[in-house]
């Protein structure tokens, strides 16, 4: 009888999101011909990010709920292969959408760490933990902990963890969602940020875990629609071959050729790169050498610096018949001089790191670990290592990811659902290298060499909009543009594809839209993840047992709304840079939580003292290691193994095992009960088979 | 509950299966990545090795891993009886 429920309920689902998919792609059609019709790219814009995001407002509307179960888990009936497109969306965030072929497009294989990572993290979710947590079948990753070690201690560590690796990954989407949102109406980024958290809020406010499911379903679709139309676009352009995943290995091939070529100064392109390279080395060493004035003279060779200076720019102007450029040149040198010796060494210090990354010929694209000797690449290998691993256990500990595999019917199809999950997430993460390897054949090819009277149109378009992102400047006076006169954000690639590849704005709107879906679809994850352990796991578990259902959705629903305000005031602040804080995230879950949910299954002998001991040594060790290495914090101490702080969880998770290990061979063994719960999440069904066992 | 011997040799068979999962899983990431700056040299669909295995190898055995555990314990399952209710 369930049976039939459920298939039909699973057709209905098909038909209702192939109409869906199709409606969507009207849409755009509908649009592109709006453009052709004249209708200006602001309007359009503004359409398509208010019809997405009425949309996703619609579903959280039509799946509104106040049944706990609903509201919890999405009342256990979400399919496999639905599953996995929401886990899809869910887990891909605003840095995977948009930064990530950047980062791969400024470090080339060193970047492919995070395709790794953020991958193979999955294959431990399916072997450790997913069917072993949909078997246990409650509400949340901390309600585990609470049952497998008794007590509300692992609970509440549990609750602390989960928010604050939680909370720091959500801060980064929101920071997306206001970026984007800014970008792309001229809004302010404040405003953007609490429009995003409008539409987050309808969804998950009204529906819970039911109406962030469906509305992330129909976020994938979007998303990946929108990645894939300008890549397959720009693949047909340059090979002619509409895979983009097959086809750029010829494209590699070339760009490496390419590389060669402007490396050797031998040729005129490559004389010309080492004439630019040579100008960069100067300015390094202007920038040093006025560093180690700094360190000897102090305050008052600054002072004086500062003075000598205006003095320049004094006489040059006085002089008759002056070059009025070099005058502007000479004070602009004097305003932005730096006020205090703190800024300036802060200034200078930046000049010459930038400087001389300039000075140093091209990496090759496909080369893992380049560096100069011996040491430097293996410290780049050693990190690359530690970076995956982090990544990949991160991924299998992260409260919001685990908790959809509560949702399946079955532990047969969250099984299904961790392969489900991983085929759609797995299609953006094989397209981005792709992307980052054909926008830098575009490059290479096409934009240098050209002459800066004739740029391409989005160079200058994007250069108008953020310095940061595009700038060309002609160094050597050449009129030609060298590789190294031009700086690329890594968020420019993915956001300017659809300009290199000449695309109608229909497309780049689109592209919008998709970075939209995938920093507002992880934030509604996230958000809920926040709000669920401290209504579920704080309130109703250890403050009111006894609390009646509606008062327990009550207060979810409030903490939520609180959650959300708070996150955007913090996000407002615009903390430190989005790669670290998702790192971050990443790190503290794999210390915190990976230890002691995996041991829980696989060793019946794991204690709460061992679960305390783990989770709080590997939370501590990530935080000290984190909090003494990041240049944010200020304290700079000498790195471990010069392992980046990014990093943190490779010392954080060790230390959790041991602490768990240690802890629980102190104390005595768990009781039966706890022993007999191991049992019943190891198998999908004992007690069926104990009956006919017994028969 | 007391655990049949079946019982005990599912959980067995569900260990080793997903232990040569993993040696599978960490070769492809962590050896293939240790040996990258050895492995580049070689060519394979007209990608230098390692920067393959990195952007796509990796991933299809990722999915090959998991969609196989699946396949394998759906019949280990039914074939230790402890597979949940009738369709």
């Amino acid at each position: 009888m369930a049976g039939s429920t459920q298939s039909r309920f699973v057709s209905q689902l098909k038909r209702y999101y192939t109409l869906y998919t199709g409606g969507f792609i009207g849409f755009v059609v509908m649009l592109a011909i709006l453009e052709q019709m004249g209708v200006p790219n602001v309007m359009l814009g503004y359409i398509f990010l208010g019809a997405t995001t009425l949309l996703y407002a619609g579903i959280g509307i039509l799946s509104r709920t106040s049944d706990v179960a609903e509201y919890y888990v999405a009342g256990r009936r979400v399919p496999a292969f639905f599953n996995g497109m929401a886990v899809g969306a869910d887990w891909m965030s605003a840095a995977s959408f948009i930064g990530l072929a950047g980062t791969l497009y400024l470090s080339g294989y060193d970047g492919l760490a995070f395709v790794l990572g953020w991958t193979g993290g999955f294959v431990l979710v399916a072997l450790l933990l997913a069917p072993y947590l949909r078997k246990f079948g409650q509400y949340t990753i901390p309600d585990f902990l609470g049952a497998r070690y008794g007590g509300s201690i692992p609970r509440s560590i549990g609750v602390f963890a989960a928010i604050l690796c939680s909370f720091t990954y959500v801060i980064a989407q929101i920071y997306g969602v206001g970026l984007i949102v800014s970008r792309f109406t001229g809004l302010d980024f404040a405003a953007g940020v609490f429009v995003g958290l409008g539409s987050i809020l309808v969804c998950s406010f009204l529906g819970g875990m039911r109406a962030v499911t469906w509305t992330q379903v129909a976020q994938y679709v979007i998303l990946i629609v929108a990645y894939m139309i300008p890549v397959i676009w720009l693949s047909v352009k340059h090979t002619g071959n509409p895979v983009p995943q097959i086809a750029y290995g010829y494209v590699l091939e070339k760009v490496t050729a390419r590389e060669q070529v402007l490396n050797d100064q031998t040729t005129p392109e490559g004389a010309k790169e080492a004439e630019v390279r040579a100008i960069f080395k100067q300015k390094q060493e202007i920038a040093e050498v006025r560093l180690q004035a700094l360190d000897a003279g102090g305050a008052a060779w600054l002072a004086e610096e500062k003075n000598r200076l205006a003095r320049k720019a004094a006489e040059l102007k006085s002089r008759p018949g002056g070059d009025p450029q070099a005058v502007a040149a000479a004070e602009k040198a004097v305003a932005e001089f730096p006020r205090d010796v703190a800024s300036a060494r802060a200034t200078w210090k930046k000049a010459a790191d930038t400087a001389k990354a300039k000075s140093e010929p091209i990496v090759s694209h496909a080369e893992p670990f380049a560096g100069k000797d011996e040491k430097t690449r293996d410290k780049k290998r050693r990190n690359f290592l530690a970076l995956v691993l982090c990544l990949m256990v991160g991924t299998a500990a992260l409260p919001h990811i685990l908790m959809r595999f509560y949702t399946t019917p079955t532990v047969r199809e969250a099984r299904h659902s961790v392969f489900w999950s991983l085929f759609f997430i797995s299609l953006l993460y094989i397209t981005a290298p792709a992307l980052a390897v054909l926008a830098k054949y575009d490059v290479y090819t096409l934009l240098v060499g050209s002459s800066f009277s004739e740029l391409p149109s989005w160079v200058s378009a994007w250069a108008a909009v953020d310095k940061a992102l595009m700038s060309v400047t002609d160094l050597n006076s050449d009129g030609i543009v060298q590789l190294a006169e031009i700086t690329i954000g890594g968020d420019l690639i993915v956001l300017a594809t659809p300009e290199i590849a000449g695309l109608p704005y229909v497309v780049t709107a689109l592209v919008a839209a998709g970075g939209l879906a995938a920093a507002l679809s992880t934030a509604d994850g996230l958000m809920l993840t926040i709000s669920n352990s401290l209504s579920h796991d704080v309130y109703y578990k250890m403050i009111d047992p006894k609390a009646p259902t509606g008062r327990r959705l009550f207060i979810s629903k409030a903490l939520l709304l609180g959650v959300a305000v708070f996150a955007a005031y913090v996000t407002s602040l615009k903390p430190g840079d989005i790669l670290f804080l998702v790192g971050a995230a990443f790190s503290l879950a794999a210390s915190a939580f990976f230890p002691a949910l995996v041991l829980g299954v696989f060793w019946k002998r794991a204690n709460k003292a061992g679960a305390i001991a783990g989770m709080l040594s590997g939370l501590a060790v990530c935080m000290f290691y984190m909090y003494t290495t990041y240049p944010f914090f200020g304290v700079n101490a000498p790195l471990w193994w010069d392992i980046n702080p990014i990093s943190a969880g490779i010392f954080g998770m060790p230390v959790g095992f041991i602490g768990v290990i240690v802890g629980s061979l102190l104390t005595p063994a768990p009781d039966k009960q706890i022993q007999e719960l191991v049992d019943h999440v190891r198998y999908p069904n004992l007690e069926r088979a104990s009956k006919t066992e017994a028969a | 509950m007391q655990l049949t011997e079946k019982h005990k040799q599912y959980w067995r068979k569900n260990l080793s299966l997903t232990g040569a999962l993993l040696v599978v899983w960490f070769v492809a990431t962590f050896v293939v990545g240790w040996f990258a700056r050895d492995l580049q040299g070689i060519t394979l669909f007209g990608f230098p090795f390692s920067f393959y295995m990195g952007a796509q190898g990796a991933l299809l055995i990722f999915m090959l891993l998991v969609g196989f555990y699946a396949y394998c314990m759906d019949k280990l399952d039914r074939e230790y009886g402890v597979q949940e209710g009738s369709k």
